[in-house]
């Protein structure tokens, strides 16, 4: 089972799931702010609306919902 | 719908003709413009935003300069939207050769009262940690700045409305008659003199202007503030990369107030239509990838292309259209149209006014003969 980290907490996960499901699981409801500073979380689910975006292993706008989950990954919301 | 009569019709509501249109209007002049699309829709939108002082040939450096001073009077009335950032520009030496061309470069500035700055290999990655090493160094324009230019072409026809000028919007004009213009709708616009200002697209209303549609790749990513802190260009630029035949590309990248990176830059001549031709979008990416190996990592969200207006020797139209008593010319900038636009208007200001120019004019007048057909 995947072990990483979400917002520096530590978090063990089913395997297969995306980094979005992680997210989700660590009680995350803001995965990132819009410029004006509004929450945003995954909307579409299947990498168009870009809602999603988290920072993985300190790259920005990675989106968590087309990225599995790997042993080690730190996630970061914005 | 009011139809004049105009003392000066300006065509084209891009940045120069929204300098033109603002410079005349509040000159005290009777102002109207005629804009086919939108406010700053064209290579306006299209283009990088950099105000830059070249040293090309003394007559660029005396209008980029020029044109430097007004911008930065400006600036401090634009609104944040008009993303005014100076970021400074840094021309990046990549070997010994290009190194020779920094201290070129550097005696010119500083001549001319520039300020400019040598940086070596190690300062040049203090400067841009991004950049790739080995590198020879580079050298860093301080004064120059970036800016989105759609935006200020919004805020200069503004101003032309509050001192007066009437903006007709869409209104595309079809010819350029003895007494003013005539819309494609068949309307007529009377004005004392016209002002043409449509870059690329001159030659539809003057075709024996030697003027030649000079196309153009951007890229822009998502946000990544603090990936790049200067305006980069790499001094290929002005040697090899851009030669005048071929197709080229070039390395440029600019820091937007938004933590985007604006990528260029690619130049063709020939090319009609203005499809995102991913072969070249590809030659210009990896260019920059071989200066900055981390860009391949970033996300990027848009690529478009746009029409410069090029002129033979790479000076703009600026002042009469010779056998054409009532019409003025402001295009020809190629890819400075952004930086030279309010010295353009001030200079076009002057001629129509009698007033006594600043910078002399002399060498922008359309009427030097090497622009023209046979």
């Amino acid at each position: 089972m995947p072990d990483l980290r979400v917002n520096g907490c530590r978090l063990v996960v089913p395997d297969g799931i995306s980094v979005a499901a992680a997210v989700a699981i660590a009680g995350e409801t803001a995965f990132r702010h819009s410029i004006s500073g509004e929450p945003r979380a995954p909307l579409c689910g299947m990498g168009i609306c870009f809602e999603c975006r988290v920072t993985i292993d300190g790259m920005a706008h990675a989106r968590s919902c087309q990225i599995q989950v790997k042993s080690g990954m730190d996630v970061r919301t914005t | 719908m009011p139809c004049g009569p105009f003392d000066a019709l300006v065509i084209g509501a891009g940045i120069v003709g929204a300098a033109c249109a603002e410079e005349l209007a509040r000159s005290g002049l009777k102002v109207a413009i005629c804009e086919a699309d939108i406010v700053g829709g064209g290579a306006t939108a299209a283009g990088m935003g950099h105000l830059t002082v070249m040293d090309d040939s003394e007559e660029q450096f005396s209008l980029t300069h020029y044109s430097q001073l007004l911008w930065n009077s400006l600036a401090p009335e634009l609104s944040p939207e008009a993303e005014f950032l100076p970021c400074g520009a840094l021309w990046i030496a990549a070997d010994g050769d290009e190194m020779t061309e920094v201290g070129r470069k550097h005696s010119f500035y500083t001549s001319h009262g520039v300020t400019a700055e040598i940086l070596d290999a190690q300062q040049l990655l203090e400067a841009e940690p991004n950049l790739r090493q080995g590198l020879a160094g580079g050298l860093l324009v301080s004064g120059d700045s970036v800016c989105y230019p759609p935006c200020v072409a919004r805020y200069l026809i503004g101003q032309a409305k509050h001192y007066g000028a009437v903006l007709f919007q869409p209104a595309r004009v079809v010819e350029i008659t003895e007494a003013g213009v005539r819309l494609q709708e068949g309307n007529c616009i009377s004005a004392s003199l016209v002002v043409v200002a449509t870059g690329s697209w001159a030659r539809e209303l003057v075709p024996s202007l030697a003027i030649r549609p000079r196309k153009g790749h951007l890229l822009i990513t998502d946000r990544y503030p603090g990936f790049l802190h200067h305006q980069l260009i790499e001094l290929g630029y002005l040697k090899s990369a851009h030669a005048m035949q071929s197709d080229s590309v070039a390395f440029n990248i600019q820091p937007r107030a938004t933590g985007q990176l604006l990528i260029g830059s690619s130049r063709q001549f020939g090319s009609k239509n203005s499809t995102v031709e991913l072969s070249l979008l590809g030659r210009m990416l990896q260019r920059a990838v071989e200066y900055m190996p981390g860009l391949p990592q970033l996300s990027a969200i848009r690529a478009w292309t746009g029409f410069r207006a090029a002129t033979p020797d790479k000076l703009p139209l600026i002042g009469p259209c010779p056998d054409r008593p009532n019409v003025y010319l402001a295009t020809g900038h190629e890819g400075l149209g952004i930086s030279t636009s309010l010295a353009t208007a001030r200079l076009l200001a002057d001629q129509i006014l009698q007033r006594k120019p600043e910078i002399p004019f002399r060498p922008y007048l359309p009427e030097r003969s090497h622009v023209h057909h046979a």
